[in-house]
């Protein structure tokens, strides 16, 4: 790897620059159809913008360039990201495959197997989906119970699976199936297929927040090929495992983005919203302490974050603190939700209409989805009973792993 | 629980099976699912107004029953349960409290009896930010011609008569509006929790001293306190449900080979739950009994009141959802209308910061 000095980060920075400049679509300045249903219906704009970024690996910056990444060093990968913000312009390589199932496949999948799944996340043509919880499978995971069976030359698949989100967008589902019913651990396999087979039905669930990101799936006689078991047979549960780190981390991060009411921070809203007193504090002492609060928690967060970052060398993946970050972090952008709804009183009510402003209306959907981060990616309660567990050795009564 | 008469018992019974029966959460999802414009189910009002539940609050000699404060908050409980969306908050309780303790005779005639029997919706109008903040009038009176603009108007859009604080010179007044009036529009209000509300306009509408009740401020906090305290009771119901509905899921939903209730961690939060919704009943009771007994402390009994019961919906709430995993996620589930409601209540009428601070006031610190 190259030398880091200043001079070729600037240099890279410089490309970067003239890169972003060159090839993202004005229209697009400030938004981030990333999260919504819009991007199952891109724009050409949106279209040219991930071309632009996926050829380049650019949007998986630190992935080998021989699967399509950009082979990046993690600071590289920073200029990347700082650049982009800086043009006001998203990463339109994303998704499970870029957050979760990559860096798995990466760690377990053979040369063959990384060769074909690899580049198409990379190039952003390919979107994943997790057949993971199952209506009796949820914090027990490996209770799950979707049967897969070796038919000689491929595998058949029966059963379903329920919270799957995207899908009824997805090309391409990461699935646990029970390949072994006498064991419970040791009998679960790690298989991959396509979504787009006549044994495969998804059936949208709409959330409280409206709408309907996530899917019941059904499996009838669905097929998966051989090539496509990744790791050995029943060995399925150290890769999956492996993988929700890779999730929690994954949902961790999203923290620092995405917050409810758009660009404006919460005690700017504030002063709008209750208004100030003489000395220009928020005129609502009892909610203004709660803010600070929440702002300064944040900041440990933060710096807790930073500490990991530093202490794992950004080379030895999600460290086990990544357990506590998960519910730290959920938690205060949970917090962050509910006082961006209190600071804007009755307009923080509003579920559609011209009553209300956009930015108020996706405060109200921002704060009900967002009730899910404490739930997917492993519970609240499963994560503290891992770092119970795992960090401060105290006794398990469950057999949760 | 309190010591109830045996008319409130009856009430209480009645308004129990009423509820159960007739207007279950499934009714309120139907009414949501509707679009209804109203914001409520008008023939379930019907049935709950034949039943004398609009009266409760309003003397005899004006069509009412007079059973008190404590009696509609038992109904309001029940209703609570299971998101019974009626009027019965807004008109039969807060803005007839503003008739019966500051109406002319003239006025009750008019107003009281069709409330009483459920024909004329009536509502406060006091609000004009996004805050609840009473004092903070900007409607005026001048010259005969009221103008200004209210909003999250509870049942704003099925009004037939709004009660509208506004300041006529420095004095807060509150005068009765009719939604026919010229010059008075609205717009409804989509919410989150599906009920019906509006903001109302009032450009030039004509009012004279007939349509002014007496009392100003000091009445409209009465009124108020009486409509944060039914409010109060209301969410006591609802928390209450929601409460009841996760125990059950705690007690059924197997993981690990368990009843996720076997989990201590989950245990103690619900221990916790129940230990908050205890105290949240003795303060929303003593408010209403004192409301009944016109006692001094009303204020800060309503504050407590409020603060108490809106921490406590907002923690059960939010646990309801947290307990039930993702299948709380889902719209099709009722976890999602408790929360809505929840945020909605705690809003209405000052959240729990304004009554945290109301009460710290009040007590002289
Ligand atoms: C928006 C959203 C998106 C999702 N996307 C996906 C997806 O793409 N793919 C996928 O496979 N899954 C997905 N999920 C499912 C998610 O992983 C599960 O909901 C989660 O694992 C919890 O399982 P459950 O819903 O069955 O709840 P349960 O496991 O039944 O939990 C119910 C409650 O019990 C608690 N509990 C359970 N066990 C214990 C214990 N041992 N100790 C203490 N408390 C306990 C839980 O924390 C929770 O509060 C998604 C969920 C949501 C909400
Ligand atoms: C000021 C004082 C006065 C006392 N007076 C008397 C008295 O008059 N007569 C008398 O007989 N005793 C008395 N005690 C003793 C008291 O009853 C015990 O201290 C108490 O029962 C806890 O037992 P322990 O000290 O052995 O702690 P442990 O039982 O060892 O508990 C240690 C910790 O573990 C927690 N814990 C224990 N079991 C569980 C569980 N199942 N789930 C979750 N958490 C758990 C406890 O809450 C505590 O935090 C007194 C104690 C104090 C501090």
């Amino acid at each position: 790897m190259a030398d880091f000095g200043g001079t070729d980060l600037e240099a890279f920075r410089a490309e970067v620059r003239a890169f972003v400049e060159a090839n993202f679509p004005a229209s697009l300045k400030g938004k981030n159809p990333m999260m919504r249903e819009e991007r199952a219906k891109p724009t050409p704009d949106m279209e040219a913008w991930r071309k632009a970024v996926g050829e380049r690996g650019w949007g998986t910056p630190t992935w080998p360039k021989q699967y399509g990444g950009g082979g990046l060093s993690p600071a590289e990968a920073r200029v990347i990201q700082g650049e982009f913000a800086r043009a006001g312009a998203y990463n339109p390589i994303g998704g499970m495959g870029v957050m979760m199932f990559g860096p798995t496949l990466l760690e377990y999948g053979n040369e063959a197997q990384k060769a074909e799944h690899i580049p198409p996340i990379c190039r952003g043509d390919i979107q994943w989906c997790q057949g993971f919880s199952e209506p009796g499978a949820g914090s027990d995971l490996a209770s799950l119970a979707t049967k897969c069976e070796d038919k000689g030359d491929h595998y058949e698949i029966n059963g379903s699976k329920i919270w799957t989100s995207g899908a009824q967008w997805a090309d391409w589902c990461f699935c646990l199936v029970r390949t072994d019913t006498s064991k419970k651990h040791e009998g679960i396999s790690f298989v991959l297929f396509t979504m787009h087979q006549p044994g495969v039905e998804v059936r949208p669930i709409p959330l409280i927040a409206g709408s309907s990101p996530f899917c019941e799936t059904f499996f009838t006689d669905a097929r998966a090929e051989k090539k496509d078991l990744v790791g050995p047979l029943n060995g399925g549960w150290t890769i999956a495992k492996r993988l929700l780190q890779h999730e929690r981390s994954g949902l961790t991060g999203a923290g620092g983005s995405g917050m409810a009411g758009g660009a404006k921070s919460l005690e700017d809203m504030a002063k709008d919203y209750v208004g100030v007193d003489e000395q220009g504090r928020i005129d609502d002492q009892d909610l203004r302490m709660r803010i600070a609060r929440n702002a300064m928690d944040w900041r440990a967060f933060q710096q807790t974050a930073m500490r990991v970052m530093s202490e794992s060398k950004g080379n030895s993946g999600p460290s086990t603190a990544s357990s506590i970050l998960k519910n730290a972090g959920t938690q205060l952008m949970q917090e962050k939700h509910e006082l961006a709804l209190e600071v804007m009183g009755h307009q923080g009510l509003g579920w559609e209409g011209e009553a209300f402003k956009p930015e108020e209306l996706a405060a109200v959907r921002g704060w009900l989805f967002g009730k899910a981060f404490t739930i997917y990616g492993g519970s609240q309660e499963v994560q503290s009973n891992i770092v119970s567990k795992r960090i401060l050795g105290l006794p398990d009564l469950t057999q949760s792993k | 629980m309190a010591v109830l008469t045996e008319e409130q018992s009856m009430l209480r019974d009645a308004a129990k099976s009423w509820v159960q029966e007739k207007s279950p959460v499934t009714a309120f999802r139907k009414m949501r699912d509707s679009g209804a414009e109203l914001g409520y189910d008008a023939a379930a009002w019907n049935e709950m107004a034949e039943m004398g539940w609009a009266g409760v609050i309003i003397p005899e000699e004006y069509g009412g029953s007079d059973f008190g404060y404590l009696s509609l908050g038992l109904i309001l409980e029940e209703t609570g349960r299971t998101l019974t969306a009626s009027p019965l908050l807004a008109s039969a309780l807060g803005a007839a409290s503003a008739l019966v303790l500051g109406g002319s005779d003239a006025q009750k005639q008019a107003w009281l009896p069709k409330i009483a029997e459920g024909s004329a919706v009536a509502t406060l109008a006091v609000d004009e930010g996004p805050h609840h903040a009473p004092d903070k009038v900007a409607t005026t009176v001048a010259g005969g011609k009221l103008s200004g603009r209210k909003v999250f108007v509870l049942e704003g859009m099925a009004a037939d008569v709004f009660v509208v604080s506004a300041k006529a010179g420095d004095a807060i007044e509150l005068y009765l509006v009719k939604a026919d009036a010229p010059g008075v529009s609205r717009q409804r209000l989509s919410l989150a929790d599906s009920r019906g509300a509006a903001n109302v306009t009032f450009e030039n509408v004509a009012v004279s001293d007939a349509d002014k009740l007496s009392g100003g401020s000091a009445l409209l906090e009465k009124t108020l306190d009486r409509a944060r305290a039914g409010i109060s009771a209301e969410m006591l119901g609802a928390a209450l449900q929601a409460f009841e509905v996760t125990l059950d899921y705690l007690k059924t939903r197997v993981q690990f080979g368990q009843v996720i209730g076997s989990f201590q961690a989950l245990q103690h939060r619900a221990a916790k739950m129940f230990t908050e919704l205890e105290l949240s009943r003795s303060a929303v009771e003593a408010a209403l009994t004192a409301i009944d007994n016109d006692a001094p402390d009303v204020p800060e009994l309503v504050s407590l009141a409020k603060a108490k019961m809106g921490d406590t919906f907002h923690l059960v709430s939010n646990e309801m959802v947290q307990m039930h995993g993702g299948i709380g996620m889902t719209d099709a589930h009722d976890a999602g209308f408790y929360l809505k409601r929840a945020r909605a209540a705690e809003a209405a009428f000052g959240n729990q910061a304004y009554h945290r601070d109301r009460y710290a006031r009040l007590q002289g610190y």
